[in-house]
């Protein structure tokens, strides 16, 4: 199609394939393992950060300001907190369980990042499956999730962890539907190759499943307005109601960390991932990170949380036939249009989209045909 | 055509939040920055004025807590009474200011000044000199309106945001 062509016809200055490291692979792999964890650790710091101060200035206050400048270094301050503070595991506890739970939450978020590219090849592993290994691996969390639950031995927190299963699960239909219409669009499920191949960002050419996406991984890392698994006003904290000390920073990163993991899968997949004039690709990468991650805080500063089932109503019966439809108007441009101009199907994926949500909105209904309660 | 079911509610809500956003937050800093308070403020001790106090009690009367002692004597040759001792415990004061109210020689005023925590209970009783009008124990303008006009209008938080807009 179009864009494909582009893509080829105009070679990029940089090159595809990554560097030939003096050494071999391995000085690659220790590279891009130390910047990979370095990066994911001041990312989450600075997303805690605009997400405190973020949050404030929009609740008409100010935030966290006192620690560092500009209050630059709550997040350190917090960590050691978290880290000086008893570590405390119920008596009632699966102690395995409950000890794992964290661990195993933790490392898939760490995983993400490895097929995630910061410029052009720079990535720990060009994989040719990368997006299919993202939605492989994200979803291993919620098991760390759910052991976290049914260790702490807490209804409370049992209670949390199956809602996180049944969100995920959902969830994650409207989001593989949602990038499989990137992946036709690119014609290809390498991250980097997805990158590469979009002259014009996705989210133009595919604002629906842009919308859609970006909804579904709001669930599937239980951002607010869909943070059910852990609302505080009914389950104390959800699963991670009996921890405390390194383990509760564990899941506190996680949560973070997701955020972030998402932000970048979503820059990658419609925001055309590293690319952009003048600034240099990694710097474009984290900005526009950062900018989805904002809209992320936004969202959850304006909305209340949803009910649970008007969170299941809303995968299955809104963002589900949507992103049916979208994925079928999708593989028609690719199939029947391949050669049409980039700035028509944008006009006409724009209007579609805007027609099938006003028209669903419309059909939208919770359970019982209930419009409201 | 009603768009209230289709999402414009949320496209609402986040509209409101970026103006928030951008508008300058309603809070103060507090110990650095200090909003000055009301004018007629029942502030947390009693201002006491040896010059105009003739020891005739009528306040520690009127004290629902009974907070006010006051101890006084005859002095025959001027034909008045002297205060020997005048004594208050903050600690059971409830701030109803009608001592204040009640002293028919104006002789007794609500302090204008705040933070006056203490750490024993102990320090809350005080007496004769320490109850002074003093530099750092101001007056309040509760009941007495002349005390009122002299002191700083009270600042609001709202003014604050139309202050930075100018």
């Amino acid at each position: 199609m179009a864009i494909v062509n582009l893509a080829v016809n105009n070679p990029l200055p940089m090159q595809v394939v990554p560097p030939d490291w003096p050494g071999g692979y391995w000085w690659h792999w220790l590279f891009f393992t130390v910047v990979i964890i370095a990066f994911m650790l001041i990312m989450v710091m600075g997303a805690i950060y605009i997400e405190r101060r973020g949050m404030g200035r929009m609740q008409s206050r100010l935030g966290p300001n006192r620690t560092g400048p500009f209050g630059l270094l709550q997040p350190v301050a917090d960590a050691v907190k978290v880290l000086l503070k008893e570590n405390i595991v119920p008596t009632s506890a699966d102690k395995v369980i409950h000890w794992l739970a964290p661990v195993i939450a933790f490392a898939p978020v760490l995983m993400i990042f490895a097929v995630l590219p910061f410029q052009n090849g720079a990535l720990l592993a060009d994989l040719n499956i990368g997006i299919l290994y993202v939605v492989a691996i994200s979803s291993i969390a919620t098991v760390g999730v759910f052991m976290a639950g049914w260790g702490s031995g807490n209804k409370y927190s049992l209670l949390g962890a199956m809602r996180n299963v049944a969100a995920v699960v959902s969830y994650e239909i409207p989001m593989v539907l949602s990038i499989i219409g990137v992946v036709l669009m690119a014609g290809s499920l390498s991250m980097n190759q997805i990158v590469v191949k979009q002259d014009i960002p996705f989210i133009l050419l595919q604002p629906l499943g842009f919308f859609l996406f970006f909804i579904a991984a709001c669930a599937e890392i239980n951002r607010s307005p869909f943070d059910l698994m852990e609302a505080d006003s009914e389950l104390v904290a959800g699963f991670h109601t009996e921890y405390s000390g390194m383990k509760f920073a564990m899941f506190y990163l996680v949560e973070y960390a997701e955020a972030i993991a998402m932000s970048a899968i979503i820059t990658t997949l419609f925001l055309s991932g590293w690319r952009g004039p003048w600034l240099p690709p990694w710097l474009w990468f984290i900005l526009k990170t950062f900018v989805v991650f904002f809209v992320m805080v936004w969202t959850r500063t304006t909305l209340p949380r949803v009910r649970i089932d008007q969170l299941m109503a809303l995968a299955w019966k809104f963002l589900f036939p949507l992103a049916l439809i979208n994925l079928f108007i999708t593989a028609i441009q690719v199939l029947v249009w391949p050669d049409a101009l980039p700035w028509i199907l944008i006009i006409i994926n724009i209007a579609v989209m805007a027609i099938l949500i006003v028209l669903w909105s419309k059909f939208f209904k919770l359970g019982w045909g209930r419009i409201e309660v | 055509m009603k768009f209230e079911r289709y999402g414009i509610g949320i496209i609402k809500g986040m509209a409101v939040t970026i103006r928030h956003l951008l508008r300058h937050p309603t809070v103060n800093q507090y110990p650095e920055q200090r909003l000055n308070i009301s004018r007629r403020t029942r502030g947390n001790e009693l201002i006491w004025s040896r010059e105009k106090c003739t020891g005739c009690a009528t306040c520690a009367k009127t004290c629902p807590q009974g907070a006010i002692e006051i101890v006084t004597a005859t002095n025959a040759a001027d034909n008045k009474y002297e205060v020997e001792k005048y004594r208050v415990d903050t600690g059971y004061c409830i701030q109803c200011g009608l001592c204040v109210e009640a002293c028919p020689y104006d002789a007794l005023f609500m302090g204008y000044s705040y933070e006056r925590a203490k750490y024993r209970r102990g320090d809350l009783v005080q007496a004769d000199d320490e109850l002074l009008e003093s530099p750092q124990r101001p007056a309040s303008g509760y009941f007495h309106p002349d005390i009122a006009e002299k002191l700083p209008r009270q600042t609001l938080l709202v003014e604050k945001i139309t202050e930075k807009r100018k």
